[in-house]
């Protein structure tokens, strides 16, 4: 058993074309950590430079948003679906 | 993201798009491109927009020069996109008295792989309509190839 993380579809040319990825991982952070080492062309629509989730990335383990949990230290266990929703911002300036 | 393949768009869409612009002028309108991908099916590069979500801009602090679209609107409109059998392939916004090019607050938020639609309201009236998108290594967008049909392309 491990934690399954659901890749939206912008995302998945980024992940071998995958729809999902599952990893041995007891936090939301280190399930992420294992996904952007696998596929590494992920991490820069993930993250920002310093390393923290772009604004617009939001993750949920179940139907949770990790914002209201432990954010990136939410913990994780065997079973546990994460998904990767965005947001869509944008606008003249 | 050398090769951008065509989005194909039908006549009725485009013009929904574009009344849209119009009916939230000064503001900015949005909604979800919904269609089909013929690269994701191994067939020659394309996509088409086959039905549109539109969408309330959650920007209530300056709608006219933002748009914003919830996690839950995104999830939302990707069941509607399943239940026609169609994706979600990319966005639409209006730029209210601004050309229809992406900003750089377009560019800091903007998602890989997605076509993003910008028309351009001037003085409440619809003008240029553009499509764009984000190069892999999001320091730019690039243009995509807009063409409005009358017949299913994908």
């Amino acid at each position: 058993m491990a934690v399954k993380v659901i890749i939206p579809t912008p995302l998945r040319p980024y992940a071998g074309k995958r729809d999902s990825a599952e990893f041995k991982a007891s936090t939301v952070g280190e399930a992420l950590g294992h996904l952007t080492t696998e596929f590494a062309d992920l991490r820069k629509h993930l993250f920002t430079d310093d390393g923290k989730l772009r604004s617009f990335v939001n993750v949920y383990v179940n139907d949770e948003d990790i914002r209201y949990l432990a954010k990136e230290n939410t913990p994780t266990k065997d079973g546990d679906t994460i998904s990767i929703i965005p947001s869509i911002a944008g606008g003249c300036g | 993201m050398s090769d951008t393949p065509t989005l194909w768009i039908r006549n009725h869409l485009a013009e929904k798009i574009r009344r849209h612009g119009v009916e939230t002028y000064p503001h900015e309108c949005c909604g979800a491109l919904l269609g089909r991908d013929a690269e994701a099916r191994g067939e020659m590069p394309g996509r088409e927009v086959l039905g549109l979500h539109a969408l309330v801009n959650r920007r209530d602090d300056s709608p006219r020069n933002r748009f914003s679209v919830t996690a839950d609107d995104v999830r939302d409109a990707e069941k509607v996109a399943r239940e026609q059998g169609l994706d979600v392939i990319g966005w639409y916004h209006s730029h209210p008295d601004h050309p229809a090019r992406p900003s750089e607050f377009d560019r800091e938020h903007a998602w890989p792989w997605y076509s993003y639609i910008i028309v351009s309201v001037h003085n409440g009236a619809s003008q240029e309509m553009t499509s764009w998108r984000l190069e892999d290594d999001r320091t730019k967008f690039s243009p995509q190839a807009l063409e409005v049909r009358q017949r299913t392309a994908v």
